[in-house]
Formats: C-alpha cells, structure tokens, sequence
C-alpha cells in the first residue's frame, strides 16, 4: 500500500468539473510529478488533497481515509502544502515564516530545525530577519518550502514552485528539491514545465481538462512521443 | 501622570475634560477590541458599534427599572462580555467564507440590524423601550462604593467624574495587557498568518474556522465590557448611540493611530475623541476673536477638519501615526525590493 492512494477523486465549482475521477499513488520516499498545462486540474488535486477543497471519490493516506480530516488536521497527518504563488507571510520575516511553519509543533527541536533550514538555503540564513514579502520571488519560494518542511512533513506537496523565476534560480529550487527527496520525504510536484519535473521525478502523471492521460516512469514520459509533442515542444 | 492626569484636567480645563477623558478611555477599550478584528486577524468590520450596543443594553437591562432587574455591577460586566462574545460568533459563522470589501459589507449590514432591533423591540413586549431607549439605569457600584457618589478620600474630594475615571484606567490597562498578551501568543501568530495568507495559515496546520471566530468573540467582548460601563456611566442608553458613524470613528481611531499596534490605537482613540471636543469648544471663541463673528458652525468645521486629518495622515503616514514595527520596515523595505532582485539573479548567476 502506497502513503498516498487517491481513487476516483472528482471536484466541482459550481458546475464546472476541474477533476473527473483522477486516480493516483506516491509510495513512501518517492517523488511524483503531475504535469499538465494550464486549467488542466493540478493545483485542484492538491487543494483537496489539503483539505482546502470539497471533493468525492477516495483519498487514503497511510490507510485512512482523509475525508473528514479538516486540512489543519490534515497537516498534523504530515501532509505539507507549498501553495501556488508560493503564498509567503509578507509582513512576517523569514524567521517568523519558519517559526509559522512549526506551529503544529511543541517539541523541542524547533530551533535545532530552523537550523537545518538555513543549512539547506543558505540564502535564508542571510535573509533571516528580513519581512518575506521584500524578499525576491526565488527567495519566497525557499521561505514557502522552508516553512512547509518545518512541519515536519511525511508528504510534501508543491505547486508550481517554478512559477515566475529566472531559470537560474529555478535550477537551484529544483537541486533543492531533488535535495529534499533524497532525505527521505516523499513529494508530490505539480509543475507546468514538464521537463524540469520529469528530470527530478520518478513517476509521472500526465493531467488534461480534469483526467489524467498518461501514467509512467519518468524517464519514459520524457521519451513519449505524446509527451514531447504536447509540453516539451519538440 | 495618568492618576494625576484628572485633577490636572479638572483644574486647568474644567470638570467636563474629565468626562471626555472617561470618554476617550471607552473608546480606547473600543479600539483596541475592533484591532483585535480587523489589525490582527485582518477582518474588516464595519459594524463593531453593534458589540458595544450589546454590551451597553445587556446593562441597561439587568441593572435598570425596564425589566426591575438590578443586579451588581460585577455581574453584569462579565455578562454583558459573554454575550457580546456569542453576537461576535453570531456574525463570524455565516461570514467565514467572507473576505475584504464583502465581508465589511455584511458586517456594515450587522451594525445596522443590531440598532434597528433595539430601536424596534417595543412592541409586541416592550424589551428595549424602542427610540426613547432606557434611562435610569442603576449607576456602577462595588459593594456599598458608588460611583456615581463624591467621596472624600484623604482629605481629597474625588468626584463621579473622576471615580469613573480610575475604574476606566484600571479597565483599559487590563485590556492593554490582555491585548499585549494576545498579540505575541500562538492564537496571535495564527492571526497574523490568516491576515497574511489564509490559504498557506490552513496550510501550516492552523484551524483557521475556529481561530477567526475566536478574533471575533474576544473583539466583541471587548466592546461588551466598553458598553457596559458606558450605560453605568450615562445611566441612559438608546439606538442613536450606536450609529454607522460610531463604528466608522472606532475604525478611524485604529487606522489612523496605526493597526495592529497596541500603542498606535490608544493614541488614536485618544486623538479622536480628545480633538473634536477641542473644535467643538475652540472653534466658535476662534472665529470670534478672529472674524468677530462665527463664520461656520463649529460642528461642521469639526468634520472638516476631521475629514482633512484622514487624508493627512493616509497620505503621509498611510501605516497609521504610530505604526507597528514590522509595518515600518515594510514601508520602508519597498525601495529597496527592486535592487534585491537584480542581487539575486547576480547571486544565482555566480
């Protein structure tokens, strides 16, 4: 049994159907990237795999239905969100962030793990009394997994963390990522751009218009005809 | 200096600034229980007066001749907080879901059904007495001490006006530290997060239902205690006291003082009760001795001037008179964005 089964999951707005009965898996330590263009739906699976959405069909994780868990609950699960547009506390600084990030947490190695943060994105370090909302877009998006990961998180959940960077700090959230992985979390990456997240993954779902299309390795997705022709542009 | 502050008044100005020093203390409390709301859970509430008309006819009504209930002073505060604390939760249920200009437009909404009640509640039971509101309400008392009494104390005259000038004090240094308290604990933080960003505060694990409704109930509360010392005070309470206008003005004190901080928002509620009252009472013997004659009506130079400090201040100090700290060095911070993110292209680039 995988740490995350979702079957059948299906959402609505309204009457807009943005998810028709998707079905995926992560398995415990491994990285999953859900690629598919715009509207297709992804950051809709996350949100309801949160908790911040409505939704129907199945979603287990670690073999319990996640269904009547509000997403606060949801986190104390270990299930962390990085959300779309990063979503940092703009009037926090960086350390306050983290310190949000721990807010489920009354141990006493919450110092101990800012550190490691810091260690992890040095640039942070230097930042750390600075507010987040002055920060740069690529620096947000370190406070945003940074903060996420200072719960503690069996699953980390991130949405776009690409998003309107320059390509070269988006190479240095990706080793970040790839970092994180390798350090046992298992991660669930929505990305628009399909290459960056297929070369970091080890599975990947293809989502169009609310149905997932394609399921496979990662490696094989990136030499999928069909792959290549819709979001790799070759 | 706030315990002599009284006499100073009453000597230097008259024993009427010592009841618009009581004022202004209520309205402090008043600010600082709407700052909870909207400076730090950043809920816009329009209609917070209706908390204080709770709080001030929960008085009126255990302590009055309306109903021919006359219970003590130290009963009723608790009480008049409690169920404006459950009117707070009345509002905050439906409006979870709100946010920004909808939800002001709910709470103006809230303001107004609350004044409208009480204006209307006459009739079939008389409740609330309707327009003419309720008068002879017992005057705040502990044990045998009133209030509303002059006592000699040490060879000291203290005046009603006074008496209640020190409960009040005692009042407001209470929600002060209370509000200080909040401010910098958990429940605070999670606040902060909300204001900031709702999606990512339920993202870190904050119960974001529960800890709004609880921004609402512990700022009605507040308002409830303010209400119920002002009916004990005027001993008379009716609808027109509790206005849009008066919601606006509580608004304003927090605005303009600077939201979220504690110190900010006294001076606010401080400005804007002590201010006007100086126009009211400088405005006409000004014009005269000026002009010779009263050329505008004191009362409407008072919203005047009143109207041309807000743009004053929105333009100049847009983070309040007295802003927090991290507001501060957001302002501040702004400049200096665009360099940083030329930095870290060159940082990432090297």
């Amino acid at each position: 049994m995988s740490l995350l089964e979702v079957h059948d999951l299906k959402v609505a707005y309204g009457g807009i159907h943005a998810l028709k009965g998707i079905s995926l898996s992560v398995a415990q330590g491994e990285l999953v990237a859900l690629i598919g263009s715009n509207g297709a739906g992804k950051t809709t699976t996350l949100k309801a795999l949160a908790g911040l959405l409505p939704y129907s069909g199945k979603a287990h994780y670690q073999n319990t239905s996640l269904l009547h868990r509000a997403s606060h609950q949801r986190v104390l699960d270990g299930i962390a969100l990085v959300p779309e547009g990063r979503g940092v506390f703009a009037r926090m600084s960086v350390l306050e962030n983290l310190q949000m990030g721990a807010y489920i947490r009354h141990d006493k190695e919450i110092a101990q793990d800012i550190e490691r943060i810091y260690d992890l994105f040095p640039r942070l370090a230097e930042r750390r009394s600075q507010l987040a909302g002055t920060l740069s877009g690529g620096e947000q998006q370190m406070v945003a997994m940074g903060r996420a990961l200072m719960s503690r998180p069996t699953l980390l959940m991130l949405d776009e963390p690409s998003m309107g960077l320059a390509p070269l700090m988006v190479e240095k959230i990706f080793d970040t990522i790839r970092n994180i992985s390798a350090q046992g979390v298992s991660i669930l990456l929505v990305e628009q751009n399909a290459k960056l997240a297929l070369e970091v993954a080890q599975r990947g779902y293809v989502l169009e218009n609310g149905n997932i299309t394609l399921e496979d390795s990662a490696a094989n997705l990136l030499g999928s005809a069909a792959v290549q022709r819709a979001y790799l542009g070759s | 200096m706030l315990l002599a502050l009284p006499f100073l008044t009453d000597e230097l100005l008259g024993r009427g600034w010592v009841r618009i020093l009581d004022f202004a203390l209520l309205f402090i409390m008043l600010a600082l229980g709407l700052n909870i709301v909207v400076g730090y859970a950043g809920l816009l509430d329009l209609g917070y007066v209706a908390f204080f008309a709770v709080g001030a006819y929960t008085y009126a009504l255990l302590a009055s001749p309306q109903l021919g209930l006359h219970l003590p002073f130290w009963i009723i505060l608790p009480i008049g907080a409690l169920i404006a604390g459950l009117f707070g939760a009345l509002l905050g249920t439906p409006t979870l879901k709100l946010r920004g200009d909808y939800l002001a437009i709910v709470t103006l909404g809230f303001g107004e059904i609350i004044r409208i009640f009480l204006n209307n509640l006459n009739a079939p039971v008389n409740i609330t007495n309707g327009a003419q509101g309720i008068s002879q309400i017992d005057p705040i008392s502990i044990a045998d001490f009133y209030f509303s009494r002059s006592h000699e104390i040490l060879g000291i005259t203290f005046h009603s006006v006074h008496q209640h000038y020190y409960l009040f004090l005692a009042l407001t240094l209470l929600v002060i530290f209370v509000s200080s308290r909040l401010q910098y604990s958990r429940i605070g933080r999670a606040w902060m997060a909300i204001r900031e960003d709702e999606v990512a505060a339920a993202a870190m694990g904050i119960n974001t239902r529960n800890i709004k409704l609880l921004a609402f109930v512990m700022g009605a509360s507040f308002g409830g205690i303010a209400g119920g010392l002002f009916a004990g005070f005027q001993g008379f309470v009716s609808p027109e006291s509790f206005s849009l206008m008066e919601s606006i003005m509580i608004l304003c004190m927090v605005v303009l003082g600077g939201m979220g901080n504690i110190g900010g928002v006294v001076l606010g509620g401080v400005l804007l009760v002590v201010l006007p009252e100086a126009l009211r009472n400088g405005a006409g013997p000004a014009q005269q001795w000026l002009l010779g004659k009263t050329l505008i009506d004191p009362e409407s130079l008072r919203l005047l001037f009143f109207g041309i400090a807000l743009i004053a201040v929105m333009l100049w100090r847009p983070a309040g008179l007295w802003p927090s700290s991290t507001r501060r060095r957001e302002l501040e911070a702004v400049d200096g964005v665009a360099q940083q993110e030329q930095d870290t292209v060159y940082d990432a680039k090297h």
